[in-house]
């Protein structure tokens, strides 16, 4: 019993060791040339192009449903003129990032995942080593470095088109006044929460590319499956992980910032 | 072809062991691959073949033993100094190991693209000369799922070449290839060697006709070496293993 918790720590030190020295490697191999910007636009396309549909939608929807619920609530202090500031301050702040961080994790972290996972199962990250391709380098620098940039673009997006959708919701629907719906935004939303919400979404983007690609290039050290198999679960743990530390990082990042 | 003295080792397998969970594939190989001469490992499907060229290539640690390459142990050394090594080699991987993502003109320019600085156009000549070479012209814009087996092996060999390498390694080069193929496989890969006279690690089960190509034959068999002997010691060998394994390839003739 004591022998098997023993070298269950032991397990998870190691795992956490060899995921901290991957991520020390791809931030290392970001930082020396030489630089190829082919890599790193293809991975914006595919993190940060591809993903914008969604998070409008997600951005729109998010900031409609703040709109009606901030309404309601604020009705029965009789400060529906509140409603700008409330659903400025909640969508920078918090659901702008960490919800685009989620939906954005869904999309693409489960691809990566998926593909690094797939080149470690049929050798093709063995024949880069071969060839003296060094992995970090190749593969990951460009993933990071795209999500680095995407993420506070489309956390940005998502919280204009949610405060838009909150006025379409506020204003055009419930009858808010439209001057105190922005003024009171502009009022309330200082320069403080907009660093705290890209600071978040910076962290969010290192958080998920960390996990998402780590899962799938250590893929052979984990016992959860062979094959196909092996990938699409180590697909699903990365996801889970990864939406579970952004939710764990965010309350974190709050609670020093604020 | 013939048994000149040993020249330099270009890579030492010593007492290498190796086991995955209860199965003891490698029972302490000794190996010496020389330089300039082409080393043929043959043996029963499962023995460790594979194996052995991955712990060749540093990409798997044994459990004991020790490997040079070129007198340097590759066991204790950093990663950068691993990649400086395997700057010298090409690999061609039994399952051919091609990014499946990449087109194959792609794949074959990879290590032209990251690994020197030729220009585009340099590259193109280069990788439409090998596609030419290997008998696959205008295969190029291809993507490595819509290609035969056959098709799979020799744009793994292409890309294997592309940067003259000074050791090859070949996981069953001519697996899945029809006998015109892979004769013709045997010549180019003869006369490259004449060109560039690399160090070759071949692993075959193309026995008898590989032995055309060897220097050295290993075979390797219960987790050991049975013995690593030219061509025609290899035949005449007294060894148990080897005796049955000529056998079986090539009937009676050399009995008696
Ligand atoms: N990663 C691994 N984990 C567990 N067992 C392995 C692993 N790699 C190889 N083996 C085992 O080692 C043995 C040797 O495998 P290897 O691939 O070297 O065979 P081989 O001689 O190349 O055979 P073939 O001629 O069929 O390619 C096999 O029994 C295989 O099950
Ligand atoms: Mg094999």
């Amino acid at each position: 019993m004591v022998t098997a918790l023993g070298a269950w720590t032991i397990k998870q030190l190691n795992d956490l060791g060899r995921v901290g020295r991957f991520l020390l490697r791809c931030l290392f191999q970001i930082i020396v040339p030489p630089y190829k910007l082919w890599p790193m636009v293809q991975q914006i396309h595919f993190i940060g192009a591809a993903s914008v549909f969604v998070i409008l939608f997600t951005g729109t929807f998010t900031g409609m449903v703040l709109g009606l619920q901030g309404y309601y609530s604020l009705r029965q202090f009789g400060s529906e003129g509140a409603l700008g500031a409330a659903v400025g301050l909640s969508l920078v702040r918090e659901l702008g990032p960490v919800l685009t961080a989620l939906m954005v994790t869904g999309r693409a972290g489960s691809a990566i995942c998926a593909e690094v996972g797939i080149m470690r199962n049929t050798e093709q990250i063995d024949a880069l080593t071969c060839m003296a391709i060094n992995p970090y380098k190749f593969l990951f620098a460009p993933k990071f470095l795209a999500a680095i940039i995407c993420f506070p673009l489309l956390t940005s997006l998502f919280d204009v088109t949610g405060i838009v959708g909150g006025y379409v919701i506020g204003v055009k629907l419930l009858g808010v006044n439209a001057g105190a719906y922005l003024e009171g935004m502009y009022k309330s939303v200082v320069w403080e929460d907009v660093y705290m919400g890209m600071i978040k979404s910076l962290c969010f983007a290192v958080i998920m590319v960390w996990i998402c690609a780590s899962k799938g290039y250590y893929l052979h050290l984990n016992k959860a499956g062979f094959g196909a198999e092996g990938v699409s679960r180590a697909t699903t743990q990365a996801v889970v992980l990864s939406s579970v530390s952004i939710l764990v990082c965010d309350y974190f990042i709050t609670a020093i910032l604020l | 072809m013939s048994a000149q003295p040993a020249k330099n080792i270009a890579i030492e397998l010593r007492e290498i062991r190796k086991t995955f969970g209860q199965q003891e594939v490698l029972q302490g190989i000794n190996l010496k691959v020389k330089e300039g001469k082409t080393t043929v490992i043959v043996g029963g499907s499962g023995q460790g073949k594979s194996v052995i060229i991955k712990h060749m290539l540093g990409l798997i640690r044994p459990d004991s033993g020790e490997i040079q390459v070129y007198g340097q142990n590759i066991l204790t050394m950093s990663n950068k100094e691993k990649s400086e090594v395997r700057m010298n080699f090409g690999v061609l991987f039994q399952g051919g190991a091609l990014f499946d993502s990449l087109t194959v003109y792609d794949n074959i320019a990879l290590p032209l693209r990251e690994r020197t600085k030729l220009k585009e156009e340099q590259i193109r000549y280069r990788v439409e000369s090998k596609l030419e070479m290997l008998d696959m012209p205008g295969v190029g814009s291809k993507y490595p799922a819509q290609l035969s087996g056959g098709m799979k092996k020799r744009v793994g060999l292409a890309r294997a070449l592309m940067l003259d390498p000074k050791v090859l390694f070949l996981d069953e080069p001519t697996t899945g290839l029809d006998v015109k193929r892979s004769k013709e496989i045997y010549r180019l890969f003869a006369s490259i060697q004449a060109k560039l006279s690399f160090t070759a690690v071949i692993v075959s089960h193309d026995a008898p006709k590989i032995f055309k190509l060897a220097d050295y034959i290993a075979l390797i068999a219960d987790g050991k070496i049975q013995g690593c002997l030219t061509p025609e010691a290899f035949q005449l060998s007294d060894n148990s293993y080897i005796k049955n394994f000529v056998q079986e390839t090539m009937g009676d003739i050399y009995r008696g």
